[in-house]
């Protein structure tokens, strides 16, 4: 491809740094679309060392824009691995106790076979010519990769938002494969309001003249409009109205007063036009528009006849989930249903709810109750599973 | 959600109920003092519901299995005969309906054990009967506009809902307000007398 700026959002998409497992014709993988993905790949990264009863890996699942790269420096926006602080070497994941695997979802945009990824039917992006994915084409997609490591059970699979979607996945379609689940702050289903957003953000992609349809490599383009815009408002639901007030208040950008214009005069402006900006740097458009669909798509209790429970019918996986107070994209009493539903289900549940102002992307930061849950949580499945520190 | 002073002098007799290896269900499982101690000595598969969010996130991290939730309120979503046991440890007579509550016991459990502070206790009716005050002791320290203890009972009222709800006392200990045991011959109205805490198998 020339152009190389233009041309990819990031030189990670076919051949990306990180490990990358090929599937040929032989392997494809069953799209809910109805389809067959075939060649495809999947790239991931893993720390650690897994054992010889293959019995303490633990699977890592990304959120919307997240990647592989939960543990070490991420190599296109080099900064540290988005779980850095949970995840590592006498961290509360210890890599040096347990195999920690986590790859780039399909549709991605980070080496695993996406909307960039080079079709190789025609040679060019396959822009929205891959059919759209779902979570369970997501897990489906990881359980071969599994597999390729000939993990019977994994010990735990955890992620926040989107990721905690796919743990929820993971438990349902492959209960015997899961010792333990960690979802957190997610939902079974995403909600109307959830699905509102992610139509906004897709809008202003595809209201982007150099979006050209979804074939924007081919015209050496890219919609960064589109998809700063988009970020710019779905930033927004990750916050907190209390944490937003906190940070930013009314604060003015670099000035004294208000400039009767329509520069950036307050600092919350001029920081999310930074986070918009950043991000089209490291996302592919088509990319956050087979994430988002994703997640709308899901609906764990409407793949079993409306009620959840079913969905965990007879579970033998112990479940943890989380999630905070502040959080408005998913909600406690999202988690609260899942909940009801596993009791329903006879499962073994814990339940946090971790009081914070730092809304959804809690998650993702130095929260000392959150942690504490997670290492109770896998301390005690670890002696459980007879994994002895 | 154990709201007494009596740091559940209960938990030992509660305890001694239960078979090495059941399935158990705590409702109030508090600080999860009774669920350790059942997992430490007797390795049950233990649950536990919790209304205050500070008691689960402890839980949590102490590696028990526990949710935040109410027992007026939640107890519907768990399947009938879950458990081999479902405790009540010092929580009826702070829930809003003590009959509902009783009633889901029996349905999710093979065995409800209920544990509750006897209102029959003499202190109690001296107290009332002497002062004409609302009785404040060691172990019901609250007075009565702040008090979580709703629906108080003695010994004899919750044998009278027992039967209501059809439900067989398959075993019952009083303990005095030093936790020991009460003898065993002696009849309900001496229990109902002398026994500070009750603690109550149940089955239907």
């Amino acid at each position: 491809m020339a152009a190389p700026r233009a041309a990819r959002s990031n030189n990670e998409v076919d051949n990306p740094s990180s490990l990358v497992l090929r599937f040929g014709p032989d392997k494809p993988l069953r799209l809910d679309a109805g389809t067959l993905l075939s060649p495809f790949q999947i790239a991931y990264q893993t720390y650690g060392v897994l054992n010889d009863a293959r019995s303490n890996a633990i699977l890592v699942c990304h959120a919307l824009t997240g990647d592989q790269h939960v543990a070490n420096t991420n190599p296109v926006t080099g900064k540290p691995g988005w779980w850095e602080v949970l995840i590592g070497p006498g961290k509360i994941i210890d890599t040096d106790r347990f195999f920690v695997i986590c790859s780039n979802v399909i549709g991605g945009c980070l080496g695993s076979t996406g909307p960039a990824s080079t079709n190789p039917a025609t040679g060019k992006p396959y822009g929205l010519d891959l059919p759209v994915i779902t979570i369970r084409d997501m897990v489906r997609a990881q359980q071969m990769l599994v597999d390729h490591f000939g993990i019977e059970k994994l010990f735990c699979v955890l992620g926040g938002s989107m990721g905690g979607m796919q743990v929820l996945q993971w438990a349902s379609s492959y209960p015997e494969r899961v010792f333990s689940a960690l979802p957190i702050a997610t939902g079974a289903r995403h909600s109307s309001q959830n699905i509102a957003f992610h139509e906004v953000g897709r809008q202003a992609v595809m209201a982007d003249p150099d979006w050209h349809g979804g074939k924007y490599f081919e015209h050496g383009k890219r919609p960064e409009k589109g998809l700063a815009v988009a970020r710019m408002a779905a930033h927004i639901t990750y916050l907190s109205e209390a944490a937003l007030h906190r940070k930013f208040g009314r604060n003015l950008q670099d000035r004294e007063a208000l400039t009767f214009g329509f520069d950036a005069d307050f600092q919350i402006e001029s920081y999310l036009r930074h986070q918009g900006m950043t991000f089209v740097d490291r996302f592919d458009a088509n990319s956050y528009l087979y994430m988002t669909r994703s997640m709308d798509y899901f609906d764990l209790a409407a793949d079993h006849g409306g009620r959840l429970a079913d969905a965990f019918a007879g579970t033998k996986t112990r479940f943890c989930l989380v999630s905070f107070t502040s959080d408005w994209l998913f909600p406690t009493e999202e988690s609260r249903s899942i909940v009801h539903a596993l009791n329903a289900a006879g499962a073994s549940v814990s339940f946090v709810e971790i009081e914070t102002d730092r809304g959804h992307d809690a998650f993702l930061l130095d929260e000392p109750e959150l942690f504490a849950a997670i290492k109770g949580f896998i301390g005690s499945a670890a002696r459980a599973r007879g994994l002895n520190a | 959600m154990s709201v007494n002073g009596s740091q559940r002098v209960d938990l030992e007799v509660v305890a001694n109920l239960i078979p090495p290896q059941s399935r158990v269900l705590d409702v109030g499982s508090g600080d999860g003092s009774l669920l350790e101690l059942l997992q430490e000595t007797k390795q049950i598969d233990g649950r536990g519901l919790e209304l205050s969010q500070r008691g689960v996130n402890e839980c949590v991290a102490r590696g028990l299995s526990v949710i935040q939730g109410d027992a007026d309120k939640d107890l519907e979503f768990y399947p009938d005969k879950g458990f081999d046991f479902v405790v009540l440890s010092q929580t009826l007579q702070a829930t809003r309906n003590p009959k509902l509550v009783l009633d889901e016991l029996l349905r999710i459990g093979n065995h409800a054990i209920v544990s509750f502070p006897n209102f029959g206790h003499w202190r109690v009716r001296l107290s009332l009967f002497v002062k004409g005050r609302m009785p404040v002791t060691k172990d019901l320290p609250y007075s009565w506009y702040d008090t979580p203890n709703i629906h108080f009972c003695t010994i004899r009222d919750f044998v009278n809902l027992c039967e209501e709800l059809g439900a067989t006392v398959e075993k019952a200990t009083a303990l005095d307000a030093s936790g020991q045991k009460i003898g065993l011959s002696m009849p309900w109205w001496f229990w109902n007398f002398f026994g500070q805490q009750a603690v109550f198998l149940l089955r239907r």
